[in-house]
């Protein structure tokens, strides 16, 4: 039994891991998937992408597969790794360490803060509450009234001040394996986290939360501790993606990118950190490779009604999604539930009207 | 004065807006559960619809402003007709479950959005109306620019005919009494799965006419111009209480006017971070939106 769980908790994780960290050392092509040889900084760097999204999907799910919080604004707290990490150093010329403590120290302030007003409400206004106060980010992002953040232009980040390892081109294998470690990180973290007691009950929230109250326990203290530590993480990924990019753009800042997490976790199975992650993955591959499918020569030849929307990864990847929503409610990592509920099906009791905002209770 | 007095105009006009989008979602919601993300699809399909067929559809017809509303109203037709079929084909086979719905329309937004750009591309597109409507009007010394009544006057004329509709006839009955308790409604032998696809119609409608006035309003029409409307429409929604089309009116209008003084007397951009703590202060103080309706507490 004991030798079950080694394996099934730490051998095949690390095998997973392990076997993704050898990636940047195979000086191999494989054509039809990849435009470059997989040991070329490009291709590393979409790699090193798909990672990092892996893990954001992860934090993502924290809250929403595990905790059963819809938010919309989870992109905030992204953001603000992705900006005020680099704010410190390239406008105030901080120091790269002091301004990564700083940006988490900030993150985990606000993320208490707004987390406290927030989940004063349930289940859809939780939804809307949150991606106000994302909107509020991203257009203090784009107005910019400080001049830090260079609004629509970004803002490029001061090279000789981050670590040498992570700056130029050839260094691109040492971000693939920083986005690889912090995917490892967030995936030990949150399994810790889902299996402790307080993880237990985040769960028993999502299934019922009322049940929870009658127990004797305050569901409020334990949503916003999910929803800190799912914030605060993804702080911490924003930081990755500022230093992947080597700078900070508003992209990061739209609600477009919040609900882009929700597809990646719902095409994966929500509720399961491989689904998760393979999702983020799979998600983030396809984003950046469809576009190379839609302007090869195949699809060139297609008529213009059809080319179109071929052209355009989001309207595929909208599609696929709703598709999944429909027929695979457990994403694909529901394919190996055997029938046992998964994914959405487990958050069906999560934005119910009668938890959420609405009219009076109705019928079961 | 006479800047104040341009800006409260304005402020109107940008609240009639609000109020048009808010009103469908507030529907939608009070009576379904459904928040509806694709509410911004309605609204592109209205000043993208009322845009393509001003030039293809209408360009024989010669006088600008029967070409205009004939091209409106044809916009308004394609978001009710497109609003139905979104009901009847995604959201209805999910009955009762919640947050699929709920995803469904997220998903349709975005897919819809980048269909959008992959069609006409994701630059502004110049909007065409009468040449009227760019003229000003003076009034006590302001120069108020005349599509402003006009955006103010259709809001308050649909306002009127929802009220009208929801007090007066039987199906607005029915939506009354399923906003208030869905359940009673079915017990009493009426299938309230119909009022379901008329009140998403009724939206896609509300929200198309929103759609070809943001095309008067900014001159252009773009993709992702629907969903910017949409989220400050979604903070007039928990502002004015679910399913209250008066509170949605009276929270478009707060919202408005906040987001217009403080934009100008303050900082630009100042005004939608103020309308963003405006909803956080209402969510502490009163939980269940202005109206009353039960907004957010649990059951």
């Amino acid at each position: 039994m004991r030798r079950q769980a080694l394996v099934s908790d730490w051998l095949w994780p690390l095998a997973v891991f392990g076997a993704l960290a050898v990636v940047p050392a195979l000086h191999v092509s494989i054509p039809k998937l990849f435009d470059q040889p997989i040991s070329s900084p490009g291709t590393l760097q979409l790699l090193g992408a798909c990672v990092l999204f892996g893990a954001l999907a992860l934090t993502y799910d924290i809250q929403f597969g595990f905790t059963g919080l819809l938010s919309f604004g989870h992109a905030l707290y992204i953001a603000l790794g992705v900006y005020l990490s680099n704010i410190a150093i390239t406008d105030w010329h901080w120091s790269f360490w002091v301004s990564i403590l700083f940006t988490m120290g900030v993150a985990l302030v606000l993320a208490n803060v707004l987390g406290f007003v927030s989940l004063r409400v349930g289940g859809i206004a939780f939804a809307m509450v949150t991606l106000a106060f994302a909107q509020a980010g991203a257009v203090l992002a784009l107005k910019d009234p400080h001049h830090w953040t260079h609004g629509e232009e970004g803002l490029g980040a001061d090279y000789t001040k981050l670590p040498h390892v992570f700056v130029g081109i050839l260094n691109t294998k040492n971000l693939y394996w920083l986005s690889l470690v912090f995917l490892a990180v967030v995936f030990f973290i949150v399994r810790w986290a889902v299996e402790s007691s307080p993880g237990r009950v985040w769960q028993a929230i999502r299934e019922n939360e009322q049940r929870v109250e009658v127990l004797g326990m305050r569901p409020h203290l334990y949503k916003l501790q999910s929803f800190v530590l799912s914030s605060a993480l993804a702080a911490a990924g924003g930081i990755v993606y500022m230093l992947l990019y080597s700078g900070s753009t508003l992209e990061v800042t739209t609600p477009t990118f919040t609900l882009t997490l929700l597809l990646m976790v719902v095409i994966g199975g929500a509720g399961s950190r491989w689904g998760a992650v393979l999702g983020g993955i799979l998600y983030t591959y396809l984003n950046n490779r469809l576009v190379a499918v839609g302007s090869s020569s195949t699809v060139a030849g297609l008529p213009h009604a059809l080319r179109t929307p071929l052209e355009q990864p989001l309207f595929l990847l909208g599609v696929i999604f709703i598709l999944i929503v429909f027929f695979l409610p457990g994403g694909l990592a529901g394919i190996a539930a055997h029938g046992r509920p998964s994914g959405l099906r487990r958050l069906e009791e999560t934005i119910r009207p009668d938890r959420g905002l609405t009219a009076p209770p109705e019928e079961a | 004065m006479s800047t104040f007095l341009l800006l409260t105009i304005t402020a109107f006009g940008l609240g009639a807006m609000y109020f048009l989008i808010a009103s469908g979602l507030s529907l939608i919601y009070g009576l379904m559960g459904v928040l509806n993300f694709a509410h911004g699809a309605f609204i592109s399909v209205g000043s993208y619809g009322a845009w393509w067929t001003e030039a293809h559809l209408f360009s024989g017809v010669h006088s600008v402003v029967l070409r205009f509303l004939l091209a409106a109203f044809m916009g308004l037709v394609i978001g009710g007709v497109f609003a139905a079929a979104v009901e009847l084909v995604l959201i209805r086979p999910l009955y009762n479950r919640h947050i699929e719905q709920v995803l469904v329309t997220v998903g349709l937004q975005l897919a819809f959005v980048a269909l959008l750009v992959g069609i006409w591309g994701p630059d502004a597109k110049v909007f065409v109306v009468p040449p009227w409507l760019h003229e000003t009007t003076t009034i006590a010394g302001a120069h108020i620019p005349n599509d402003r009544w006009v955006e103010i006057a259709t809001a308050a004329t649909v306002l009127v005919l929802l009220q009208l509709f929801l007090r007066r006839t039987r199906y607005g009955l029915i939506i009354r009494a399923g906003v208030e308790n869905r359940a009673m409604v079915q017990a009493l032998g009426i299938d309230v799965r119909k009022a379901f696809t008329l009140v998403f119609a009724i939206g896609g409608v509300a929200a198309a006419v929103a759609g070809v006035l943001s095309g008067v309003y900014f001159n252009t029409i773009s993709p992702d111009q629907g969903t910017s409307l949409l989220i400050f429409a979604f903070i007039v929604v928990v502002i004015g209480g679910l399913g209250s089309i008066g509170g949605s009116a009276v929270a478009a209008m707060v919202v408005a006017l906040t987001q217009q003084y403080t934009n100008y007397y303050a900082s630009a951009g100042i005004g939608d971070m103020v309308v963003v703590l405006l909803l956080g202060l209402v969510l502490l103080a009163r939980p269940r939106g202005f109206a009353g309706a039960v907004v957010g507490a649990r059951a």
